[in-house]
C-alpha cells in the first residue's frame, strides 16, 4: 500500500528527500496523502502550499498543483491562490518556525477570515533547517543552537492561537498515531473553513541531540509518553495534567467560509451587468 | 467606463480603469498613502466584474497574494508606497525567481523610512532596480500624465505577461492624485497581451523550459491539470530545486537575458524638441513636465535644449541615451532625489559628454523656473 500511495501521489523524480534519518516528517506526509486518497479527490484539483523550512521541503514531492514560497508566507500565497480559484483544495503544509514566528501574522489572520484552507503544522519544536535554533514552540528551559543556556522563552500554544483568531475546525496528532494524523487531515479537509491541524513530530538530528533526549525511537516514545487524547485528559485530576499535551480534535466551529461570502457579493451584481 | 469620450480622472484612478482593461482580475493591497485610492477603488469595481479583491494583514502579505493568485491564472496587481514596497521586495524576487507575471505600482512618497507620506519624492529608481536581493532584471515604467498613467499601465500588465516577470509601475504622488482630462480609448483599439498557455499535454509539460520560438516558458495555472512545481529556490527546467552550478547560471543568465535582450521593445521614451538640441535635459514622471516649460523658456532665449524622457525606467534606454550623448554637449538630469538616475546616465553618457545632475528631496516639486536659473548659471552639480 505505502508504494501504491508513492507511486500515485509522489514525485518520484524528485526523491529522494532531504530530511535527515529518524526523522518524523515522513511519517505525517503519508498521512496527508493518504487522507487525500481517502477522501478521493482529483489530484488536478489539489494545491499544496509550503514556506521555508525542512517541513516546506515536502510541496516538491508530492505530485499536486505546488508552491514552495518564501518564508513564512505559505498561507498568504494560498490565500491568493484559493481566492483566485475557490475550486482548489488547498493545503498549506508548514512548521512552528514558518507559521509561528515569521509567519504568524498570516495565520491569525487567515484563521480569522475562515478561508477554506488547510493548514499542517510539521511542529518538531525547532528549526532544523539552518541547524537547530529555538523557535516559538521549544519548550521553556530547553536548549538550541541560539539558546546554550537554555530558552528562556514561553512556547506557544498553537492549537489555542489558532481557535482564538477564529479557526474553524482544530486539532492536534502526533508521529507516534499516523492514524490520528490521517483521520484529522481528512476532517480539516472536509471542513469548509480555516482548519489547523498542529502534528507533533521529531528532529533527532538537532532537538533531540541538543536535548540529549534520545535516538529517534526514543523521541517518538516520548511523544507517546506525554501525549493524552481530549477525552481522557479532561477526566484527569489537575495534579496529573502537568507535563502533558492534549490531541485530538479540540475544537469545530460554525462560521462562514470567506470565499462563499465574497462571492455572494460578486453574485449581487450579476442583475446589473 | 464610458469610451471614445473625454473624461475627468485621477492619477490612480486611471490606473484602476486601465488595469481592468488590461484584464486585472485580482487585487491584493495593504492601506498606505499615497497609493490608497487604488486599493479602493479595486475593492469597489473588480467584484462587479468577478474579479477578487482582498485587503491583506501587510504587505508581504499582500504581495505574496498576489503571486497566489497569478499562479492560478488571474493577472493580478497590488499598489503601494515606499515602506510597503520596501516590505514587497521579497515578493518581487520571488516572482522574478518563478516567473510570475505581476504588477507592482509604488506611488512614491519621500523616504527613508517613514519620510514624508503626503509629499511627492522620486526616490525609489534604484530600490525598484536593485530592492530585491541578487541578481536579476527588471522592468519599471514611469508616466507622466493621467493618461500615460492610463497607457502605462495596460502596457506594464502586457509586459508581465509578456516576459513572465513583476513590472514595477513608478508614480509621482502628484500625478496619482491630480485630475486631468483623459480621452478613454475604444477597447477595440487596444491590444491586450495574454501569457502564452502551453502548446503540449500535462505529461510533456516542463514548466521552466522555453520552447523555440518562445521568450519565456509556457504558463499553465494551477487546476488545468498541469501539475507542476514552483519555487523561488534555483531550479531546473521541471521547476525542481538543483545545486547544479549549470542550472544556476543558466538560470540566472535567462532570467536577465529574457529582458536584456528585448530592450528595444521594452523601452518607451520621449524626445521633446531634441533635433538640434546642444543641451539635453534628462528628466521622468512630474519633473519631466517641468523640464518641458524649462526648455520652452530657455529656448524663447536662443538655448539650443530638449528633453530625454524616459517612460522605462529600467531597463535603461542605452543605445539612444548613447547617441545622443555622442552629438550634445551636456546632459543634465532632474529628479526629485539626490541624483539615482543621474548615476545611471552618468554610467551610460559621461564618457561622451559631460553629465549634471539637480534634485530636490524636500517635498516639493522641481520648478520651471530653478530649472531654467540652474542651466542659465551653468553649474553641473546641485542637489538643494
Amino acid at each position: 500500500m505505502p508504494s501504491q500511495l508513492i507511486e500515485k501521489y509522489f514525485r518520484t523524480n524528485s526523491l529522494p528527500h532531504i530530511w535527515c534519518p529518524g526523522c518524523g516528517n515522513g511519517i505525517v506526509l503519508r498521512a496527508i496523502v493518504k487522507a487525500i486518497d481517502n477522501i478521493g479527490i482529483d489530484q488536478n484539483n489539489v494545491c499544496v502550499v509550503s514556506g521555508i523550512g525542512c517541513s516546506s521541503r515536502a510541496s516538491g514531492y508530492l505530485d499536486f498543483n505546488t508552491v514552495h514560497t518564501t518564508h513564512g508566507r505559505a498561507l498568504a500565497f494560498a490565500t491568493g491562490i484559493k481566492l483566485a480559484n475557490p475550486n482548489l483544495h488547498v493545503i498549506v503544509i508548514t512548521g512552528d518556525g514558518d507559521c509561528a514566528a515569521i509567519g504568524g501574522n498570516h495565520l491569525i489572520h487567515a484563521a480569522r477570515r475562515n478561508i477554506d484552507i488547510t493548514t499542517i503544522v510539521f511542529n518538531n519544536n525547532i528549526y532544523g533547517m539552518t541547524g537547530g535554533q529555538y523557535s516559538p514552540t521549544t519548550p521553556t528551559g530547553d536548549k538550541g543552537t541560539t539558546a546554550p543556556y537554555g530558552n528562556i522563552d514561553a512556547n506557544f500554544d498553537l492549537c489555542e492561537l489558532a481557535k482564538a483568531a477564529g479557526a474553524t475546525y482544530v486539532s492536534r496528532s502526533t508521529v507516534y498515531g499516523a492514524n490520528m494524523i490521517i483521520k484529522q487531515v481528512e476532517a480539516g479537509i472536509k471542513n469548509r473553513g480555516f482548519s489547523f491541524i498542529e502534528t507533533l513530530t521529531t528532529c533527532p538530528t538537532y532537538y533531540g541531540r541538543k536535548n540529549k533526549k534520545g535516538d529517534p525511537v526514543d523521541l517518538i516514545r516520548h511523544l507517546k509518553e506525554i501525549s493524552v487524547n481530549k477525552t481522557e485528559y479532561e477526566k484527569l485530576p489537575e495534579e496529573k495534567r502537568m507535563g502533558k499535551i492534549v490531541i485530538g480534535e479540540l475544537y469545530r466551529g460554525e462560521r462562514p467560509e470567506y470565499t462563499d461570502e465574497y462571492i455572494k457579493i460578486i453574485e449581487s451584481f450579476k442583475g446589473e451587468i | 467606463m464610458p469610451e471614445g469620450r473625454i473624461k475627468l480622472m485621477q492619477g490612480n484612478e486611471a490606473c484602476v480603469e486601465a488595469a481592468i482593461i488590461a484584464g486585472m482580475e485580482f487585487f491584493a493591497g495593504y492601506p498606505i498613502t499615497p497609493s490608497t485610492e487604488i486599493a479602493e477603488l479595486s475593492a469597489a469595481k473588480l467584484p462587479r466584474i468577478g474579479g477578487k479583491f482582498i485587503q491583506m494583514e501587510d504587505e508581504i502579505g499582500s504581495i505574496s497574494a498576489v503571486i497566489g493568485a497569478s499562479l492560478a491564472g488571474k493577472k493580478s496587481m497590488t499598489a503601494t508606497s515606499g515602506p510597503g514596497f520596501s516590505l514587497k521586495q521579497e515578493g518581487i524576487g520571488y516572482a522574478i525567481m518563478a516567473e510570475v507575471p505581476c504588477v507592482i505600482v509604488n506611488v512614491q512618497r519621500g523616504g527613508p523610512s517613514t519620510g514624508m507620506p503626503t509629499s511627492p519624492a522620486q526616490g525609489d529608481i534604484m530600490q525598484a532596480r536593485w530592492g530585491t536581493h541578487g541578481d536579476h532584471s527588471i522592468i519599471a515604467l514611469y508616466p507622466s500624465t493621467v493618461r500615460e498613467i492610463f497607457d502605462t499601465t495596460i502596457r506594464a500588465f502586457n509586459l508581465a505577461e509578456k516576459y513572465r516577470t513583476p513590472v514595477i509601475l513608478l508614480m509621482d504622488e502628484v500625478i496619482g492624485h491630480m485630475r486631468e482630462k483623459i480621452l478613454v480609448p475604444n477597447k477595440n483599439d487596444i491590444k491586450i497581451y495574454n501569457r502564452k498557455k502551453p502548446t503540449s499535454g500535462p505529461k510533456d509539460y516542463r514548466p521552466y523550459q522555453v520552447k523555440e520560438g518562445d521568450i519565456v516558458p509556457q504558463m499553465a495555472s494551477f487546476g488545468e491539470g498541469y501539475r507542476f512545481h514552483v519555487t523561488g529556490l534555483v531550479h531546473n527546467e521541471m521547476g525542481f530545486p538543483s545545486n547544479d552550478n549549470k542550472v544556476a547560471q543558466n538560470l540566472i543568465n535567462r532570467l536577465i537575458n529574457k529582458i536584456e535582450n528585448n530592450i528595444e521593445d521594452i523601452v518607451e521614451y520621449e524626445e521633446y524638441r531634441l533635433e538640434d538640441a546642444e543641451e539635453i535635459i534628462v528628466a521622468y514622471g512630474v519633473t519631466a513636465r517641468s523640464a518641458k516649460s524649462a526648455i520652452d523658456i530657455l529656448r524663447d532665449e536662443g538655448l539650443k535644449i530638449g528633453l530625454f524622457r524616459p517612460i522605462t525606467i529600467w531597463p535603461v534606454a542605452q543605445r539612444q541615451l548613447e547617441e545622443i550623448a555622442k552629438k550634445v554637449n551636456s546632459i543634465l538630469v532632474v529628479e526629485m532625489n539626490m541624483g539615482q538616475y543621474a548615476l545611471e546616465i552618468d554610467r551610460i553618457a559621461g564618457k561622451y559628454t559631460r553629465v549634471g545632475k539637480y534634485g530636490r528631496v524636500d517635498g516639493e516639486l522641481v520648478t520651471p523656473e530653478e530649472i531654467v536659473s540652474f542651466v542659465r548659471e551653468g553649474k553641473d552639480c546641485q542637489a538643494n
